[in-house]
Parts: structure tokens; C-alpha cells; sequence
């Protein structure tokens, strides 16, 4: 770790008493930075401490890597594959590792009979957890496959190399294959700390862009996903519910839709509603007419406001992230300012869906969940059947980014399959449910201030985020929303923050830059006025946002180019090479001045303080009348530690600026009192073709050998401070509060030309 | 009740009710998995197919508009063994992330190729708007498509066929 | 004018004779409209104008819906470019940004007044009545100057437009000095002392640089509104304006409110939604002071219901089970197609979006707006104010789509069934966009 965090962690004060809690940050130490994030169950305990990633938890080498007589290897991941690619990266992993071709090796994905169990895919931690895992046991397989082969052959092992094929080769030109000598071996003993990794000078796949493993099928209608599963007399079911969470259907006439011609049945379990049948179109018809009914609202109802005017109208308790005093020069000028994000959806693609099968006593659901061990506590809780019969198998679905509706529907699938003993059930949510039962990403706000010395150096930081809890994840039957609907209901449980260096509301609260007089404090709001869970980059989106903003306004106080004041006071050399190769590949030094219509912005963030770095400068043209705002050239520059797979990681970046524009500029959720409002596409819009920007570029800044850094969330928050200071430096006007709609931008320009 | 549909350049005899959306017979009668629910009303182009070579929505076509018309999907473009050129300028550009989008984006390029092989960028943003991605894969899925069109522009004219005889 | 041969000779006469008075009356009208060019001048500093001035001009602008046409698409606003189609050929609107080349930024206050008021251009060419002069010409002479510093404190745009493509004798500008003659009056708004001011304000409004008659009233064969039946129903972009007067078949039902909630927010539960030009004529109303919106409800609402009479809501009705034995493929299709969005159940039904028992569209006298939303669908101004409907042109034939609104008339209304949905769907599916 770098010595600026040592330095920090010794200027820091603690503070402990009455009402605050405090939280560590403990760095350079893997076990603070806690499996999946710290969402959901986070795994299981530590077996084994001195072993790196998750072989920690599950130590056996046969837990994670099983080689044939033939050769054939097969690696198994408690991970998923989300979109992201993590299935050929660690297949990459696996590959370089034991020095074999990818395409030898199949990669078995969570599943609770199969797989270790990793916690969830989730906070950006499947490379250190995973991948390193995978990384370290096939290291102590290869080193395991070559003492067998130096045993047979009589001379020391580390005569012995491998030739990329899945042959060990000794001196004199000998070759055993690795299926030979594996037939012999047995890979269920436990991996031991300190093997030798190879060196990455001579790296066959990792590194490279390999074509992802996943994606020709998906161009050419292979199945790839849970939706595509057709299992024999498996039935489609629709669950019946009000609009959206909290809401309740007033009267339903069952009798009639279960005479309907193809309804198999109308399954219900309390509060819990579902119906069944041959045909899908049918289950969907059924559904519409038990669905034409008023609705009543069964919880609170939703406050309306702005996110300032609910969050801070919540009772919180406070937790101080971060405190600091130091002895400075005075301050001359200062900077206040609050921002704040709405409630936004994730948005998936397609729909939530699962498949469940009870047959035998045995429960098997497949679920795009991103916590397979978790669906299998929540349904073992929900249907009351002992966790050993109950049998949780990954099958992808569209990009979740975050807690969607996944684990819900896994749990209503299942609760069908019982009640129907034999048949495999497909549940599939229509739009308006995912859209309206879903947990959304919290709506929050923070209050910040700051002030600079005569030198424009920032003398003093205060920092104050409200947030709700952010993992919701479920890890019993209470979690789900079918859990609240039976009889008895379980309760639902108290949301928890997740403690500092990954955090969740308070996630990259703390700045990475090096400031005296540091203030973090995080008001934590345990009540929750609208079903929130995880969305990608938690707290980070609105954390880095008000962050980099009010950086750029300290720039703009001291009349300091914004680029410069982020250097001066960072010391993080990785941080700073990002900026800097962010800033010279768009050209920053040459940039066109903001002139009224244009403009230019940047951001930047470290990931949790631990992820990967992320750069991005971009340029907006503004359409004051019409309140848009162009983005014309996005240039982002990432810092991954080791690189897996190059195009994978420019894939992410790509996607994430392009997700963080539609949030940061378009996206909120509506509701009334009653209900959400924003239940299809049309009632909540995000970008489309004519929306995204000119061009994307990703640079990416290698460092060979250094830990894998988890990369799928860090470009959120840099873009949307890139975003809000162009604006800035296009029109000279500040947007602070999410989303930086046409309706705000036509409002702040024709204040601006009123003055 | 049973309805002749032609897929992918053959004939197909469904029996399903006239009003199921094309969408459900495609998936779950001729178990094709191209087209995807993302939400049944037109709003998202997951389940885009081409009839008549248009781009349609086949979640709001119910099988009763069908009869005598030509219905395209992504499996009568390429296999995996055999794309179409569609199909092999995405993969070339890696041109997906969760990929649940991706085969109603290359049957709205293709409707847009067959019947304007040189389109401008303009012209393909424009096209394309009706389809969602929400990984925000955008930025490949364009240079796919131009790349489409160029590998298409380079092609001898005796090879730019229709390959749904080869793959119905 | 009559052509009599009566005799040889005499018959040639004539029709010489008819010719030269054609051609005298043509110079007449030429003389009686021709303007000279007007000096280009330095373009005006924003300094020139005060806040107020540019505020009120951009209320103004709105009112007018000038970026509607004046914008084209995924174009910079006020930069001109948009295709608008005519009967008469496609004319490409100009750029109104103060750019001095290609823009109006060496036009003065003068030239500015005369190309709103007559329809003459800087350098004395004439404008077609695309831009709707003949209402223009009854704004004051203060809300012209607001709308002149508005549109010169815009952010100047480099675009030139392509050039009409107009039926070939219709490209003659000259011509246009016959038609002023016959349709340009310009007559300065005269309020109504009997009226309220919001009346007033509304009429001036409606009449002036709102310019609804333009769509909302009938017009002849070149283009002209027709005398004596303004606001008695027109036509736009193949869609049906609806007349704004009592003819209209649920007059009664537009209260005050109701217009106004649907001119500000594009929608109204008991109506319908903004759909056509409609959709961004009230994204623009939108962004107007609340008080010219209710002027402007207050007088359509006098001119649909003079009488005052009380708002009957209709009845929702939904006779599913006759419809569909009366249309089998009608139902079949509405079932697959429609039912999602406007199947009772639907979730959009708990959204306060219309019914289509109470939908304008569904009980209007034509089919026509029915088809043309089946064929065009409805997009939202600016994405999630108001609801969305795809296109179906791609996927309905002429004969489906005549079935399925046969089934929608049966099944939601109590109304007469609609007569010649075949012909109306051909011809609302060729004026599609």
C-alpha cells in the first residue's frame, strides 16, 4: 500500500462516545475488505488466513480446480457472470495459470451443490476474490502436477516447465500430460500460501482480449440465459400482485380465473398470489384479469419532496467516517455546497426470472441472482425446508447492477414449485413489476464545505452524506417480498451500513486526495421510506459527484486550472498517472474554454479508496433552449492493477460512463403517495442512440504484477462529476441536484441570462 | 387452433391462439431464443425480429397479422458455426455486455442494412433508437453495424443473399 | 372567366383580352405587395435588450412554438432545416438564430416586424404561409420587439437550409403576392370589452402568435383558411386538428381545467394524449407563464361551449364479449397487440393515462386520428412527460388495422360504427411519419 495511507492512518483521531459510532478503516489488509462487499451473507468464515482471495473460506485445491484422465480441467467459481465477463476472465485466470489453452477448460458458475461458496458477485470484488483464488490454487495444482512428474522421472522440480498445452516437459525433452499425471493425484488437500505465480513476462492469455466465451451464442440465439431454460412439462407462472411495493390488490376473483381454458392453477399462500398455466400468453392473460382490480397501499405512504426534503426529514444516527484536525494557515475563501441524487431503477433489461423445480423432497432453482447461496438460505427459509435439500444453480440473465428483482423471484418461483410437486415452474415478472417491486438505489444528499488558504491549498473539508442502507441483499425468507405475503409474515430486516473501507452509503465519502482537517460523517438512516437495495457503485455515484464538483468550484474560487488542483493535492502516484493520462489523451492542456455553449469537465475516483482508478474528462455543447446537454468526446483513463483481459476492462469503463450519463442527466424515479409511478420505460427514460456521446475512449494505465483491482463500478462517479463540471465550464452555472434534466438546464440558463 | 407462420425461410404450423404475440410462439412453440421479453410494449426492441423485412416489434404482433408474411430472426441470419455478417462485425467488436439486447439490435441493423447497405451515422443512431441497451454497450453496437456495412460493401453480390435457406 | 368562341377572330380576342387582364392583375398584386430590401445592420449586442424583454420574448416563443418548426431534428434549436411537408411540395424552415450569414443577425427591428406582419423577408423576398404571418400580423408591436431580442440574444448557429422542393409553378415567390392579397389581413388584435381579461388575452393569443386556426380550421384549395368556419377542424401532418368550436362531438366535456391540464401537460385522464404536432405544441406550452396557458383554456373553452354547460364525464364503457363476436380478428389482434398498454387490468390503467372509452380519438366523428395513431404512434417532446405508443404501420396492413378499429368503436363506445375505415387507413397510413 502506498505510504499515504500509512500517514493517514496515523494522523487519524478516533472519537468515541455517546451516540457515534466509529468506524476503522484497516488498510493494506485483505480481510477488511469483506467478500461480495459486504453485501448479503458475505460467505463463509475463515478457514485460513494466510491464503489469498477466497481460498481463505474454501482452502481444498478440488473446491475450485478438477483435472480428468483426459485432461480435461474444470474450474468452479462462486462468482457469475453478470455481463461483465468475469467467466473468460478467470477462465484466463485458470488458463495462464496452469499454462493450458483456455479453450480446455470448463468454468462452472455458483451453484450450491458444485461450487464454493463466495458470497455475492457484487462490490467489484470477484478478481480479488476469485480470480485470485483460482489464480493461487491453479499455481499449487501446476506446482502439485510437477512434483509428481519430477517424482517419476526422478530429477528436482523446478527443472521442470510447461509448454502451454497441458504437458509437463523435464530438461531432456520428456513430456507427461497433465490428465496423466492427475489420475494419480489427488487435488483434495489444501492449497498452501507463498507458491510462486508465473512471471508476466511470459503471460500466454492473460493480459490479452480474448473473445469473450459468451457472446457468439448470444449473437446467434444460443440459450444463455435462465429466461431461455425449457425444462420437460416445465409451466409458466405470473405472479399477481398490486403495482408496486407497498400497495396491495383490492378484491380478486379467483374462481373465475381458475376456470379459464390452460389455467393449471392459482396458487396462493397468504398474501401470496400466483397463477399457472400451459401456455405462457395464457398465464399472462389470467394475470391481466386478476390484475384488473383497485389497489389500496399497505405500508407508510411515500413522502413526496425532493431527496433533500425526505432524507433529512428521516431520524439518523450519525457515523463518523472520518476526523481529522490539523494546524493550517487561514482560510480566505470557502465553498458550500449540497448535492444530491433521486431514487433511480436499475433498469434491467429483461424482467427478473427464475426457474424452480421441488421434486423428491429437493428444491432446485435457477436464478440470475448475484447471491446463489443466498437464494438458497432465503428459499430453505421460505418454503421450510432444510437447507440441505434445497439446490441454488446460477443461470445468467440481463445485467442486474445491483439487487434487482432477482431474489424475489427466485423465491415466488420456488413457493409455486412446492405447492406443484414435479413440474418445473418458470416465473417470469412483467415490466411493471420489475419496475414497481424491485429495491431501488437510494435517493440521497450530502451537505458539504470547504475552504482554501491563500496558496489554494484546502485548509479544511467537511463532509455529510444522508444515505438509507444500500444492502438490503436477502438472506432469509424476510428479505424477499413473498416472505412479508405468507402467513405467518417474516419480518423484514433492519437495513445495516456496511462499515468503511468499502462502506455503502458512505463508499468513496472519504477523498482519496490528501486534505488537513477532514470532516466525513455519515448520517445513517435505517428507515426507509421507498425499497432500496444496492445499485451499482453505491454511495460512490453521489460520494464522488459532490466530491469532484466541489473540487472544481475550490478551482474555480482560487482561479487554479481544476486539473492542477486535483494534483497538488493528491499524492497517490497510480491516482495521479490516471489523471494525468486522462488529461493528455483529451487534450486538457489545449482544451477549448468554456465559451457559454461549451465546455469541458473531469473527475476522478479510487473505487472504495482500494478499487481501481478511474479518470474521466469529457466536452458538452449546451442547447439552452431546448435544455440538452451534448456529449460530444469521452476520454477515460483506468489503472486495474493486473490486467486480465484488456477490451474487458474498456467494456466496463465504456459501459459505466455510458450508464452514469443516463443516470446522472435523465433518470429518476416517480411516485405518489400511494405508489411508484415510474412502472415502464416510458414513465422513466433512459438514454437512447440519439442520447449517447460522440465518441469514448479508453485508456488504460497497465501495471503488470500489482493485485487485480476490481474495475465494473469505478467509472460511475468520475462521469458524473465530469458531467456537472463541463456543464460548469460550458455555461458557468452549477447543477448540484441529479438528475441534470432539460427542464433544470432551461432554469439555471435562463436565471444566468436574467442576471 | 393451428396457423401456418413462415420463419426463417420455412413453413411452420403453430397451435397456439391467434392473439399470442409472436414473441411466445417464436420462444416457446419454435423454441428460438433470439427474441427476449424486456417488457411487451414496444418500448425496448428485446424481442425485435424483421417481417416483411421490417423491423417489428414481435411482442405487440399477435400470430393472427401473420399469415403470408416473412418472419426474420436472429437464427435465420447465422449459427455459431456460420454467422451472418451481422452477426460476425459484433463479434469482432465484442459488441455486448450482458448480451440480453443484442439480438434485437442486430435484426433492427439488419432491417436498416438490407434495405440501405451505406448508411451515415446519423442515420444508424437514428435507426436504432427504438432499441434499449441499458449496459451501455452503444458505442460497439454502432461501430458493429458500420462495420457491418463495410464488410457488407466488400462482399461480392452473390454472397450478400439472404441466408434463411441455409438456416431456416 | 368565361372562354366563349363565338366566332373566329373574335374568340382569339378573347382570350388575349383574358390573358393581359390576368397578367394586370398579377402586376397589381405584385405592386400592391412588393418591399423593398432592408439594410442589414451590425448584429445587435445582447446589451441592446433588458431581461425583461428576453424573458417575455421567450414566453413568446413558446407561445408561438417558433423551435417546433424552426428546429429539426437532433438540430440545434432555432437553426432552421425541418422538412415540413405542404399539399403544395416540402419547404425547409429557416435558421431564426442571430447568425449573420445564414441566420437573421443583420436583420433589423424593422426587417424583423415586417417578415412577422406581411410576410416579407429582409431583402423583400416573400415568405410562404408556412410561417402564419396571417396571425403573426396581430401581435403588438411590444411582444414583437420582445420576440426580436429573444431570438437575437440566441446563441448564433451557422446552418443554411436545403433548398423547397415545391410543385414548380409554386416556387415562384411573386405568386405569393396574389395570395397575401386574398388572405392577409392585418388587422391589430381588437379586445372585447364585454370579455375578461383572461378572455382577451386568451383570443389575442389564439388568434395571434398562437396561431391554432392554422391546423384547427378548414382550409381551400391554396392554402387559405377558410372564411366564416375558423376553428372548425383541420388538418396537420396527417393528423386531424379537431375543431375547437361547438361542432366539436365533446365540446361539452372541455371545461376550462380540462383544456388547460391538457395544453400544459400534454394529457388529460378524461381525453387523450397530445399526440402529432399537438405532442410538441404542449411540451412548448409548458414552459409559458401558467396565466397565458388558462387564457388561452378560457377562450377555446367560449368558443367549444358558449353556453357554459356543465362538463358530462362519459361513461366508460367496455362491451368486450359483442365486440368481439362482431370482430373475432378485430379482438384477436387488440388482444396481442393493444391489450398491454389499454386492456382494462393493464397497468397503465393505474397510471391516470386515458381510457380509450373516454379517448378523443375513439369518439371523434372520423377514424382518423384513431388510424394515424395506429400507424405513427405517439411520441413524448421530451422523454417520460407523457406516455409513449409505438408504431404499428410496420406490422398492420390496411385491412388489419380497419378490423381492429372497428373492434375498438364497438367494444368502447355506444357510438355509430365508423364508415370507410379501409379508405381512411390507406390514406392515413400514406400521410404516416
Amino acid at each position: 500500500m502506498s505510504d499515504t495511507g500509512e500517514g493517514l492512518l496515523r494522523r487519524r483521531a478516533f472519537l468515541a462516545a455517546g451516540a457515534l459510532v466509529v468506524n476503522f478503516s484497516l488498510r493494506g489488509n485483505a480481510r477488511a475488505q469483506l467478500s461480495g462487499g459486504g453485501e448479503g451473507s458475505g460467505g463463509p468464515a475463515v478457514v485460513d488466513p494466510k491464503l489469498i482471495g477466497d481460498l481463505k473460506t474454501s482452502p481444498l485445491l478440488d473446491s475450485w480446480i478438477r483435472i480428468d484422465g483426459a485432461g480435461h480441467v474444470t474450474v468452479f467459481t462462486g462468482k457469475v457472470e453478470l455481463g461483465q465477463g468475469i467467466r473468460t476472465a478467470l477462465i484466463q485466470v485458470a488458463a495462464e495459470e496452469l499454462d493450458i489453452a483456455p479453450g480446455t477448460i470448463e468454468l462452472v458458475t455458483a451453484d450450491t451443490a458444485r461450487t464454493p461458496d463466495e458470497g455475492l458477485t457484487a462490490g467489484s470484488h470477484s478478481m480479488q476474490d476469485s480470480g485470485r483464488a483460482i489464480q493461487n490454487a491453479a499455481a499449487n495444482v501446476l506446482a502439485l502436477l510437477k512434483r509428481e512428474a519430477a517424482r517419476r522421472w526422478g530429477v528436482a522440480a523446478d527443472s521442470l516447465s510447461t509448454n502451454g498445452q497441458g504437458e509437463i516437459l523435464s530438461g531432456d525433452a520428456r513430456k507427461l500430460s497433465y490428465g496423466s499425471l492427475a489420475e494419480a493425484l489427488s487435488l483434495h488437500v489444501d492449497a498452501v500460501p507463498g507458491v510462486p505465480l508465473r512471471d508476466p513476462g511470459t503471460y500466454r492469455t492473460m493480459g490479452r482480449s480474448l473473445p469473450r466465451v459468451d457472446i457468439l451464442a448470444k449473437l446467434t440465439g444460443g440459450a444463455s440465459y435462465v429466461q431461455d431454460m425449457r425444462l420437460p412439462g416445465m409451466l409458466h407462472a405470473r405472479v399477481i400482485r398490486g403495482p408496486s411495493y407497498g400497495t396491495r390488490l383490492a378484491t380478486i376473483d379467483i374462481e373465475a380465473v381458475a376456470r379459464l381454458p390452460g389455467v393449471v392453477k392459482v396458487v396462493r399462500s397468504g398474501q401470496f398470489l400466483a397463477v399457472v398455466a400451459e401456455q405462457e400468453w395464457t398465464a399472462i392473460a389470467a394475470m391481466r384479469k386478476l390484475q384488473a382490480s383497485d389497489f389500496s397501499r399497505t405500508a407508510t405512504p411515500i413522502p413526496s419532496g425532493t431527496s433533500r426534503e425526505i432524507m433529512k426529514a428521516l431520524p439518523t444516527r450519525e457515523i463518523v467516517i472520518l476526523d481529522t484536525t490539523d494546524a493550517v494557515a487561514p482560510a480566505v475563501a470557502s465553498v458550500k455546497a449540497n448535492y444530491s441524487r433521486p431514487w433511480l431503477h436499475h433498469g434491467s433489461i429483461g424482467p427478473s426470472c427464475a426457474v424452480a423445480k421441488y421434486q423428491d423432497g429437493i428444491m432446485t432453482v435457477w436464478s440470475h441472482s448475484q447471491g446463489i447461496f443466498d437464494v438458497r438460505r432465503v428459499v430453505a427459509d421460505l418454503c421450510e425446508l432444510p437447507i440441505e435439500q434445497v439446490h441454488g444453480i446460477h443461470a445468467p440473465g440481463s445485467g442486474c447492477y445491483g439487487q434487482n428483482g432477482a431474489d424475489d423471484v427466485a423465491a415466488d418461483a420456488a413457493l409455486v414449485a412446492k405447492a406443484m410437486p414435479g413440474r418445473p415452474i418458470r416465473l417470469q415478472w412483467m415490466r411493471e413489476q420489475e419496475q414497481g417491486w424491485e429495491p431501488l438505489g437510494p435517493g440521497m444528499v450530502t451537505d458539504v464545505e470547504a475552504s482554501l488558504d491563500a496558496n489554494h491549498r484546502i485548509v479544511a473539508w467537511n463532509y455529510a452524506v444522508w444515505s438509507n442502507p444500500h444492502n438490503n441483499r436477502p438472506v432469509g425468507a424476510g428479505g424477499v417480498i413473498a416472505g412479508g405475503e405468507v402467513v405467518p409474515p417474516h419480518p423484514v430486516p433492519e437495513g445495516k451500513p456496511i462499515p468503511m473501507p468499502e462502506g455503502d452509503g458512505s463508499r468513496n465519502s472519504n477523498p482519496l486526495y490528501v486534505l488537513p482537517n477532514v470532516h466525513v460523517r455519515y448520517h445513517f438512516a435505517k428507515d426507509m421510506p421507498v425499497r432500496v437495495s444496492a445499485l451499482r457503485s453505491l454511495g460512490a455515484h453521489l460520494n464522488v459527484f459532490s466530491i469532484e464538483s466541489t473540487f472544481d468550484e475550490l478551482a474555480k474560487a482560487a482561479g487554479v486550472d481544476p486539473l492542477a488542483m486535483r494534483l497538488s493535492h493528491m499524492q497517490d502516484e497510480r491516482a495521479r498517472a490516471v489523471m494525468q493520462t486522462a488529461a493528455d489523451r483529451f487534450g486538457w492542456a489545449h482544451r477549448r474554454k468554456g465559451d457559454g455553449y461549451r465546455g469541458c469537465g473531469m473527475g476522478f475516483a479510487r473505487y472504495k479508496n482500494i478499487g481501481a482508478y478511474c479518470a474521466v474528462v469529457l466536452e458538452v455543447e449546451v442547447d439552452a433552449d431546448a435544455g440538452r446537454i451534448r456529449v460530444h468526446r469521452v476520454v477515460a483513463a483506468v489503472d486495474s492493477g493486473t490486467v486480465v483481459s484488456p477490451d474487458g476492462i474498456r467494456n466496463q469503463i465504456e459501459g459505466a460512463v455510458l450508464q452514469s450519463l443516463s443516470w446522472t442527466m435523465t433518470e429518476q424515479a416517480r411516485f405518489d403517495a400511494l405508489h411508484r409511478r415510474s412502472f415502464d420505460w416510458s414513465a422513466y427514460p433512459i438514454h437512447r442512440f440519439e442520447d449517447v456521446p460522440g465518441s469514448v475512449e479508453v485508456h488504460i494505465v497497465e501495471r503488470p504484477g500489482l493485485p487485480f483491482l476490481g474495475t465494473a463500478e469505478a467509472g460511475q462517479g468520475p462521469t458524473a462529476a465530469a458531467l456537472a463540471n463541463a456543464f460548469a465550464d460550458a455555461t458557468g452555472c452549477r447543477l448540484r441536484d441529479m438528475p441534470l434534466s432539460a427542464e433544470k438546464v432551461r432554469a439555471v440558463l435562463a436565471a444566468r441570462d436574467r442576471a | 387452433m393451428a396457423i401456418k407462420l413462415h420463419v426463417n425461410g420455412q413453413d411452420r404450423i403453430v397451435r397456439s391462439d391467434p392473439s399470442t404475440p409472436l414473441l411466445y410462439v417464436l420462444r416457446n412453440d419454435l423454441e428460438l431464443n433470439g427474441a427476449k421479453y424486456g417488457c411487451g410494449l414496444g418500448q425496448c426492441g428485446a424481442c425485435t425480429v424483421q417481417v416483411d423485412g421490417n423491423a417489428a416489434f414481435s411482442c405487440l404482433t399477435p400470430i393472427a397479422l401473420l399469415e403470408g408474411k416473412s418472419i426474420r430472426t436472429v437464427e435465420g441470419l447465422g449459427t455459431a458455426a456460420h454467422p451472418g455478417v451481422v452477426q460476425r462485425a459484433f463479434e469482432l467488436e465484442q459488441a455486448a455486455q450482458c448480451g440480453y439486447c443484442i439480438a434485437g439490435m442486430i435484426m433492427r441493423a439488419q432491417a436498416l442494412l438490407d434495405r440501405e447497405p451505406d448508411p451515415s451515422d446519423a442515420e444508424i443512431r437514428a435507426h436504432m433508437q427504438p432499441n434499449l441497451c441499458r449496459c451501455g454497450t452503444h458505442m460497439r453496437i454502432l461501430r458493429a453495424i458500420r462495420r457491418a456495412s463495410e464488410m457488407l460493401k466488400a462482399m461480392p453480390a452473390s454472397k450478400k443473399g439472404a441466408t434463411d435457406e441455409r438456416h431456416g | 372567366m368565361s372562354m366563349r368562341l363565338v366566332r373566329p377572330g373574335g374568340g382569339r380576342r378573347v382570350i388575349w383580352l383574358g390573358l393581359v387582364v390576368l397578367l394586370l392583375g398579377v402586376l397589381v398584386a405584385y405592386a400592391a405587395t412588393w418591399r423593398p430590401a432592408i439594410e442589414p445592420v451590425a448584429r445587435p449586442l445582447p446589451s441592446a435588450f433588458t431581461a425583461a424583454q428576453v424573458e417575455r420574448g421567450s414566453a413568446l416563443a413558446s407561445l408561438g412554438s417558433c423551435a417546433v418548426c424552426h428546429t429539426s431534428e437532433q438540430g440545434a434549436t432555432f437553426a432552421g432545416s425541418r422538412a415540413l411537408p405542404t399539399p403544395f411540395g416540402t419547404i425547409y424552415t429557416t435558421n431564426i438564430t442571430p447568425d449573420v450569414r445564414t441566420g437573421i443577425g443583420a436583420w433589423s427591428r424593422e426587417a424583423f416586424h415586417r417578415a412577422m406582419k406581411v410576410g416579407v423577408s429582409r431583402d423583400g423576398h416573400h415568405l410562404y404561409p408556412a410561417l402564419p404571418y396571417v396571425h403573426f400580423t396581430h401581435a403588438t408591436d411590444e411582444d414583437l420587439d420582445a420576440l426580436y431580442a429573444y431570438f437575437m440574444t440566441r446563441r448564433a448557429i451557422e446552418a443554411t437550409a436545403p433548398a423547397n422542393r415545391l410543385i414548380p409553378p409554386l416556387g415562384f415567390r411573386p405568386l405569393l403576392a396574389g395570395w397575401k392579397l386574398l388572405f392577409l389581413r392585418q388587422t391589430p388584435f381588437e379586445p372585447d370589452p364585454t370579455r375578461s381579461a383572461a378572455w382577451n388575452r386568451g383570443a389575442y393569443l389564439v388568434d395571434g402568435l398562437g396561431h391554432c386556426a392554422a391546423c384547427h380550421s378548414p382550409l381551400d384549395l391554396i392554402g387559405g383558411e377558410k372564411r366564416g368556419v375558423a376553428f372548425a377542424g383541420g388538418e396537420a401532418e396527417g393528423w386531424t386538428a379537431p375543431p375547437l368550436d361547438a361542432t366539436n362531438p365533446r365540446a361539452g366535456t372541455w371545461s376550462v381545467n380540462a383544456l388547460h391540464d391538457y395544453l400544459r401537460g400534454g394529457i388529460e385522464p378524461h381525453h387523450s394524449v397530445a399526440a402529432g404536432p399537438m405532442g410538441p405544441v404542449t411540451h412548448e406550452l409548458s414552459q409559458v407563464p401558467d396565466a397565458d396557458v388558462s387564457a388561452i383554456a378560457v377562450y377555446v373553452a367560449s368558443l367549444m361551449n358558449p353556453s357554459e354547460g356543465v362538463e358530462h364525464a362519459v361513461d366508460a364503457v367496455d362491451r368486450a364479449v359483442p365486440a368481439a363476436a362482431a370482430h373475432p380478428r378485430g379482438a384477436a389482434i387488440f388482444a396481442g397487440a393493444c391489450a398491454g398498454c389499454h386492456e382494462p387490468g393493464a397497468p397503465m390503467g393505474h397510471e391516470g393515462r386515458p381510457l380509450l372509452s373516454t379517448a378523443t380519438t375513439v369518439l371523434a366523428n372520423s377514424p382518423d386520428n384513431a388510424l394515424q395513431a395506429m400507424f405513427s404512434g405517439i411520441r413524448s417532446p421530451e422523454d417520460g412527460r407523457t406516455p409513449y405508443m409505438p408504431s404499428f404501420r410496420d406490422t398492420l396492413t390496411d385491412d388489419q388495422a380497419a378490423q381492429l378499429a372497428a373492434y375498438i368503436r364497438l367494444r368502447f363506445t355506444n357510438l355509430p360504427e365508423w364508415n370507410g375505415l379501409r379508405t381512411a387507413a390507406s390514406r392515413a397510413r400514406a400521410e404516416a411519419n
